[in-house]
C-alpha cells in the first residue's frame, strides 16, 4: 500500500498551531488541510460550526481536480486559487504543495483580501515544516 | 494512498467501486448505507445528474473499529460508469487503496464489462498503479435477474472474461436485494487493511 506524505505527531501539532494562529484566531470558522485523494490531514474549527469535514474533503478533492482539468483545456497548468462565495459562508481553496490543499471556511466578518494574505502566510510556514 | 494521522491515531483508507454504467455501484453503497447505519456518522454524499445517473461520484465514510490502537475509517466511493465520464473516473481513482469491480451479469452487458475493466487498468496506469498489484474484488451483480427470466451470463463465462488472469476473489451478488453486498465489502476491507497492519506496528 502507498501512503501520502507521512506526518509525525509533532508536524501535525505544529501545523495545527500555525492554522490556529494565522486563521482561526482571525475569525475563520474552520480550516481543513487535506490531500487530493480526499483524506483529511488536519481540521480545526472555531467551535461555532460542525461541518461534515470528510464529505467536504471528498467533494473538494473532486472539485479541485475538475477545475485543474478545465485549466489544462484552456492551456493553464492549474488554477492555484479557488473561491466559492455564499450568502453567509464562503469557501476558499489554496494549494499548499503538490497533493495538499488548504480549505478555509469563513463568514462575511472576514474580508477575502485579508484572508488570502493570512492563508498565504500560513502556507509559507507549513511549507517550511514538510 | 492511505493516510495515517499519528496524533488522532486514525487511518483513512480509500475504496472505489468501479464498473460499467447502470451496473449497480451506487446501489451497493445505498445498501451499505442502510445496513450499517450505526457505523456511518455522516450522510451519504451523491452527485447525480438527470435520470438518477451518477455524475461525479458517491461517497460514504464508514468506521470499522480499531487496529493496533488506530481507528480505521474506510471511505467508499463510486465512479460514474458512463463511458463519457472518463476524466471524472480518473479523478476519483486518485489515491485509491482498494477496488471493487461491479460487473453486470446481464447477457447484453458482456462487452461493456470487458471494456470497463480495460478502462480501469488504463486509468490505474496513469497513476503508476498496476491492476495486478492493487487489492481487488470482483462482484458479479444482478444475479437475481435470472429469476425474472432475463438472460444472464453464466458465472464461468464472467470469470473467464474478467478474472482469468487477475484471479481476484469474486462474489455473485444482487445489490438490490443486498445479497453478498456486505460480503464483497468485507472482503475488500480485509484485503486493503491487511497491508496496513505492518505499517501500524
Amino acid at each position: 500500500m502507498d501512503f501520502t506524505i507521512d506526518f509525525t505527531k509533532e508536524q501535525i501539532e505544529s501545523i495545527e498551531d500555525i492554522l490556529q494562529d494565522e486563521l482561526i484566531d482571525l475569525g475563520v470558522q474552520s480550516v481543513i488541510l487535506m490531500d487530493l485523494a480526499g483524506n483529511v490531514i488536519v481540521n480545526l474549527d472555531s467551535g461555532d460550526s460542525s461541518h461534515d469535514v470528510f464529505s467536504l474533503a471528498a467533494l473538494a478533492a473532486g472539485n479541485y481536480g475538475a477545475v485543474s482539468a478545465m485549466a489544462n483545456i484552456i492551456g493553464e497548468q492549474e488554477f492555484s486559487l479557488l473561491f466559492h462565495k455564499g450568502e453567509e459562508e464562503s469557501i476558499h481553496f489554496s494549494k499548499v504543495v503538490e497533493d495538499l490543499l488548504l480549505l478555509t471556511i469563513f463568514n462575511k466578518n472576514v474580508s477575502l483580501g485579508f484572508l488570502r494574505l493570512k492563508v498565504a502566510e500560513a502556507i509559507k510556514r507549513i511549507q517550511m515544516l514538510i | 494512498m492511505a493516510l495515517i494521522n499519528p496524533k488522532k491515531r486514525e487511518v483513512q483508507v480509500k475504496v472505489v467501486y468501479y464498473g460499467p454504467g447502470r451496473g449497480g455501484k451506487t446501489t451497493n453503497l445505498e445498501y451499505v448505507n442502510q445496513k450499517f447505519r450505526k457505523r456511518i456518522l455522516n450522510e451519504m454524499v451523491t452527485v447525480k445528474t438527470y435520470g438518477d445517473r451518477t455524475l461525479f461520484f458517491d461517497f460514504l465514510p464508514i468506521d470499522i473499529g480499531k487496529i493496533k490502537g488506530h481507528s480505521i475509517k474506510i471511505q467508499l466511493y463510486t465512479v460514474p460508469g458512463q463511458v463519457k465520464y472518463n476524466a471524472t473516473r480518473r479523478l476519483v481513482l486518485r489515491g485509491v487503496d482498494g477496488i471493487v469491480f461491479v460487473a453486470d451479469s446481464m447477457d447484453l452487458r458482456r462487452e461493456m464489462n470487458i471494456r470497463s475493466l480495460q478502462n480501469l487498468k488504463e486509468n490505474l496506469e496513469t497513476f503508476n498503479k498496476n491492476i495486478f498489484h492493487i487489492p481487488l474484488v470482483m462482484q458479479y451483480n444482478k444475479r437475481d435477474l435470472a429469476d425474472e427470466g432475463i438472460p444472464i451470463l453464466p458465472m464461468e463465462t464472467m470469470q473467464k472474461d474478467l478474472n482469468s488472469r487477475l484471479r481476484a476473489p469474486f462474489f455473485p451478488a444482487s445489490a438490490v436485494s443486498g445479497d453478498n453486498v456486505a460480503a464483497t465489502m468485507k472482503k475488500i476491507i480485509a484485503l486493503t487493511v491487511g497491508s496496513l497492519r505492518k505499517k501500524l506496528e
